[in-house]
């Protein structure tokens, strides 16, 4: 079981890039408990400058944009 | 099983079909543009209406402007796109902080063009700079020139209006962004701050980022193609919205009844296109092929500039947002600043020209 939180304020990109974790999860087999963080306050203090930012197990791996799905992948299967 | 164990010693792509690639495109688009006027004239032809009519006008107006401001936006949005992937916030934030007033304001404006930017992360890179200690003043300009001057809007004034205008409007964008965090700088408001990012600004260690990728020239140019769909995505209904009114402007407005309300002579224009600006929010591409038919209509072009940036600079919904971290007395302050800025570009303008 891995916790992936989906930083950003709830706009567009954001509901994306929650939509494409839960869809890699989906393809690898790995169990996500997908987290959407929208409150301003903990998305600065987790680190993310731009928003969709996204960390696993606690560990910041993306911000600034759409991931990559590929890289997605690897950042979900990675910390296994 | 050869296969698998092959593909997970990932050799690098080699990048030659990529720039092949991108100069065939680029190719293609010289062409397209070369031969956009006589294609425009001859569709517009093909309309049974006066070609010197009101209509006429407009129509050609209409099959001339929307494919040359989209062509000109697929272009710098792209080059611009590959050019932003080598800046980030987060080393943005690493060159400006500790940075003094002053140099610091400059420099801050100046990334505000080139790093990426979107007005829905504008709280997080708020804390995430002010956290690591950029000052407030060199902060703030680095928020007002990000969305002021940027690539869409320079193009279309370039397309639209002419190189002249664009290039003021990049000096004139840059200059109030510097003078405005200078100000801003100078009248120490770190105390109106809502408190838990003062919390946050006075002790904590700024947040770690993401630690930075290295990308190939093929990860930039997919960067580039990623921010042409996202423009476009966004802007073409406001785009055709807005030259669809221009041309109704350029073909049905009188001339002086232009020149009367938004004329040089009238000196109220300028204060009143700011405050009409605030509330009024779209992006650039919206507001600027209706600014180019109000131009041509006799406007004046102080009036119009004014009109412009504070419509993309000061918008309420991008108030609202920054809330969350400014306090109102210090939001006040911002506009005030910004719009008087504004208000003495657009004085300026009706001046000189």
């Amino acid at each position: 079981m891995k916790t992936v939180k989906v930083y950003g304020p709830g706009c567009k990109r954001c509901e994306t890039t929650a939509a494409m974790v839960r869809e890699a999860a989906a393809k690898l087999g790995i169990e996500v408990d997908v987290e959407k963080v929208t409150d301003p306050r903990s998305i600065a203090m987790a680190g993310v400058m731009s928003t969709p930012g996204v960390s696993v197990n606690g560990k910041l791996v993306h911000s600034g944009g759409l991931p990559d799905a590929g890289r997605l992948e690897g950042w979900l299967s990675e910390s296994s | 099983m050869n296969v698998g164990a092959a593909r997970t010693i990932r050799r690098p792509r080699p990048e030659w079909p990529w720039h092949l690639g991108v100069a065939g495109a680029v190719l293609l688009w010289g062409l397209l543009y070369h031969l956009l006027g006589p294609l425009a004239e001859r569709l517009s032809g093909q309309v049974p209406v006066n070609r010197h009519s009101h209509a006429g006008e407009a129509l050609a107006f209409f099959f001339y402007d929307v494919p040359k401001v989209m062509l000109l936006l697929t272009l710098i949005v792209f080059a611009m796109g590959v050019v932003r992937s080598y800046f980030s916030p987060e080393k943005t934030r690493a060159l400006l902080s500790g940075k003094r007033e002053g140099a610091g304001n400059v420099l801050s404006a100046g990334l505000g063009i080139f790093t990426p930017f979107c007005s829905c992360s504008a709280v997080p890179l708020f804390i995430g700079f002010v956290s690591a200690g950029v000052p407030l003043g060199v902060t703030f300009s680095f928020l007002i020139a990000a969305p002021m001057v940027n690539e869409v809007a320079l193009v279309l004034l370039f397309g639209l209006v002419g190189w002249q205008v664009a290039l003021a409007y990049l000096a004139f964008g840059l200059g109030i962004a510097i003078l405005a965090g200078v100000v801003i700088g100078k009248l120490r408001l770190e105390g109106w701050l809502q408190d838990w990012v003062r919390e946050i600004h006075s002790g904590a260690a700024a947040p770690g980022g993401v630690a930075g990728k290295r990308l190939s020239m093929a990860d930039r140019y997919r960067h580039g193609i990623e921010a042409v769909r996202e423009i476009f995505g966004k802007v073409w209904l406001w785009i055709v919205l807005g030259i669809g009114l221009g041309a109704v402007i350029h073909g049905y407005v009188p001339e002086d009844l232009m020149v009367r309300i938004m004329g040089a002579d009238a000196w109220w224009s300028v204060p009143a296109a700011v405050i009409l600006g605030i509330p009024m929010y779209t992006n650039a591409a919206g507001v600027i092929p209706i600014v180019e038919a109000l131009l041509g209509k006799g406007a004046a072009l102080g009036t119009v500039l004014a009109f412009m940036m504070s419509v993309i600079a000061l918008s309420l919904p991008e108030m609202i947002i920054l809330r969350q971290v400014l306090t109102l007395r210090l939001i006040a302050v911002f506009i005030g600043v910004v719009a008087s800025g504004i208000l003495a570009v657009g004085f300026l303008f009706n001046v000189l020209f």
